[in-house]
């Protein structure tokens, strides 16, 4: 795709330690295009965080990225100094963090921090900086936002805070935001009113977006493409309704029918055996294979690599041309029922 | 599987539709008052939370009864309260009859405790991280004097193979295990004492998925084994709709519905039940309309007069503003606390929420 707003290629990321080298993110590659808000999800340790991480350049020192690279509307992004990154983040890349209060100053009211990022990225006056604000705040749906302007983080509630992050992110009219795990700390009720006011602003704006959750749900409502993470190793990318109903990996199969159902008997959940392995000891071949119900010798020995299927890419050997069963799209047996 | 039943249990399972815990009025209330001389100086009044305003409900034996709620609801506080941690303000706890917090009852405690455990959300912060995984599990056998010595040894393995882990898994630490298997072992550590009543409080909350199925299929094979009552507490709706055979939907501390898990997903009652019903993601992507519920819980310092879900409400009518609504029973044997409900002008949910 050459029209992507942002393109990932190959990235490697990691983390000298005294034990040796942990590889975090291992080779992931994929592209969000104009407009589109890919999800990204995984558990614990997939790698999810560090991929919005590395992307905006803040990993955690001593992670760096060792190979591949990150482009932004064709320009790469990944070996810039840090004054020029400085220029792109906040201001072509927005952020929205899991917990609202660590990316709001408490001593400033949310007026002043709003306008300080319109003044500093869009170079525009102070009064027009905060009628801008104002505007933001009643497009995120914050009551009276002319009065709300002048008040202090803490007199805002947890759904209200996520909000005013969300205006903050996309004050300066950013190409792409990152939001990592956004609705995490609220409640379902509240959730679902951010996603909603999330996902409309993406839409109104065309502002492309990366959606990093643990929580299928919130990928479902938002994405419209989802990649799912195993082991720093991308499992699956696809259209969201094709890797939530007919998962092609293993993994994501197994993933979605340990979720309880809203309409089932209640039978019993899938278990995917064992545990994701640690950064220090992920196995030869597939990541995947110690814990894969449908593992071949294959896996044990290569790294499948990325497979296009059914208009999917997976990176399983279930898929490849070579191997002897190449099986069709269908239902999987352990997957939830439609 | 963890073996077939044995007969007498799954016999008494359901012959009998007691009551292991009635719960009666239960209320508490926290003083978040500045000091004294704060008080005094600025003359502030005091100023009380009710967490819990007045919650009753029973727990039949060998059931899982859920709770669930939003954040400020009050769900921690009533498990605290029913497993004696937290004394209640007013109101009262049985167990078996016995009232829990009732100060005639406490030379008959001591034998009542055995019979009821708890399982925490956090299972990082609920293990000792200095004392190895037997000696954790081995502690409740040794504080009732169920046994001691090489038995103890025994017991302990017998735990850990109950919850699939391996015996020799006791000579390690809990920083050696993940949050799974931290879990597993806090499990093990309250099956230590034979209880009959566990108290779950969020006890996958801090899970992925996939091992939050496997700790929700072990806790139900262990209910199907040993005949365990569960009181489980979750924020999350699609966990307890799988978990609980009746579901109590709490809201700023007063139950707002009781009803059997899937006659609740099929056709909620009360309004709050049914905005949060709808407010659960689509993952099916069946393409349901969904309105989200509009505002947030109010401050529970000051509460709503009246029915407390009415500013939210979109069916709130006057009589909602006034009056606190009581819980009546409708003919499907859910418990509502509703005015409009009883009125009859809150209908039927529209057919596109329903589930499919």
């Amino acid at each position: 795709m050459t029209d992507a707003v942002l393109s990932v290629r190959n990235l490697v990321v990691e983390f000298p330690t005294r034990r040796g080298i942990l590889r975090a993110l291992d080779g992931i590659s994929f592209d969000v295009g104009p407009g589109e808000i890919l999800g990204v999800v995984g558990e614990s340790g997939a790698g999810k965080s560090i991929t919005g991480s590395a992307i905006i350049g803040l990993l955690d020192p001593p992670g760096r990225i060792a190979g591949g690279e990150i482009r932004l509307k064709g320009e790469r992004i990944d070996n810039l100094p840090t004054e020029r990154l400085n220029r792109i983040r906040g201001k072509r890349i927005g952020m929205v963090f899991q917990d609202p209060l660590t990316s709001l100053n408490p001593l400033f009211t949310v007026g002043q921090q709003l306008a300080e990022t319109i003044q500093h990225h869009l170079r525009l006056g102070e009064r027009e900086s905060r009628q801008r604000a104002i505007d933001l705040l009643a497009e995120v749906g914050i009551p009276a936002p002319e009065a709300r302007i002048d008040n202090y983080p803490h007199q805002f509630s947890g759904g209200m805070r996520q909000r005013v992050v969300i205006a903050l992110a996309l004050c300066a009219e950013p190409d792409f935001v990152i939001a990592d795990e956004p609705t995490t700390a609220l409640d379902v009720s509240v959730q679902a009113q951010v996603i909603q006011v999330f996902r409309r602003l993406c839409r109104e704006r065309g502002t492309s977006a990366i959606l990093i959750t643990h929580d299928m749900g919130v990928i479902a409502e938002a994405a419209d493409r989802v990649a799912v993470l195993y082991a720093g190793r991308i499992a699956e990318v696809g259209a969201v309704r094709d890797v939530l109903k007919r998962p092609l990996h293993p993994y994501t199969q197994g993933l979605m029918g340990s979720i309880p159902s809203l309409t089932g008997e209640g039978e019993r959940l899938v278990q995917i055996p064992g545990a994701m392995p640690r950064l220090n000891a992920i196995p030869e071949g597939c990541a995947f294979n110690p814990r894969c119900p449908r593992v071949m010798d294959i896996c044990r020995r290569e790294r499948p690599p990325l497979i296009d299927a059914d208009g999917a890419c997976v990176t399983c050997w279930l898929y490849d041309e070579r191997t002897e069963q190449p099986p069709a799209r269908e239902a999987p047996a352990v997957g939830r029922p439609a | 599987m963890v073996g077939p039943a044995p007969a007498d249990l799954v016999a008494r399972r359901e012959a009998a539709s007691d009551s292991v815990v009635e719960v009666r009025g239960l209320v508490r209330d926290f003083d978040v008052s500045a000091s004294w001389l704060h008080r005094t100086l600025s003359g502030e009044p005091r100023r009380v939370v009710k967490a819990v305003g007045g919650v009753s409900f029973d727990i039949r034996r060998g059931e899982t009864l859920a709770l669930v709620g939003e954040s400020g609801s009050g769900k921690s506080t009533i498990a605290k309260m029913v497993v004696g941690l937290l004394p209640p303000t007013a109101g009262s706890i049985r167990i078996d009859g016995t009232d829990i917090w009732d100060p005639a009852n406490a030379p008959k405690l001591r034998d009542l405790r055995r019979r009821f455990q708890m399982i925490f959300q956090d299972p990082f912060a609920s293990l000792n991280p200095r004392w190895r995984v037997r000696d954790i599990i081995a502690e409740p056998l040794d504080v009732f004097g169920i046994t001691r010595g090489r038995a103890t040894r025994d017991r302990v393995g017998e735990l850990l193979t109950t919850v699939k882990l391996t015996p020799e898994d006791g000579e390690k630490y809990p920083h050696q295990f993940s949050g799974g298997q931290r879990q597993r072992i806090c499990i093990a550590r309250a099956l230590a004492s034979e209880p009959e009543f566990l108290v779950c409080d969020e006890p996958t909350s801090a899970l992925d998925v996939s091992v939050q199925a496997q700790i929700l299929n072990l806790m139900r094979d262990l209910q199907d084994r040993l005949g365990l009552t569960y009181l489980f507490i979750s924020h999350n709706l699609a966990v307890v709709r799988h978990m609980a055979d009746r579901i109590g939907v709490l809201y700023l501390g007063g139950l707002a519905e009781v009803a059997p898990a899937k006659a609740m997903f099929r056709d909620p009652r009360h309004p709050y039940t049914r905005s949060l019903i709808d407010a659960i993601p689509d993952i099916d992507m069946t393409g349901r309309e969904r309105t989200p519920i509009t505002g947030e819980i109010p401050n529970p310092l000051d509460p709503p007069p009246g029915c407390t879900f009415h500013p939210r409400c979109p069916f709130a009518r006057e009589r909602c503003r006034r009056e606190v609504p009581r819980a009546f029973a409708e003919a499907s044997g859910a418990l509502v606390a509703c005015h409009g409900v009883e009125e009859g002008w809150v209908g039927q949910a529209p057919a596109g929420q329903k589930a499919v």
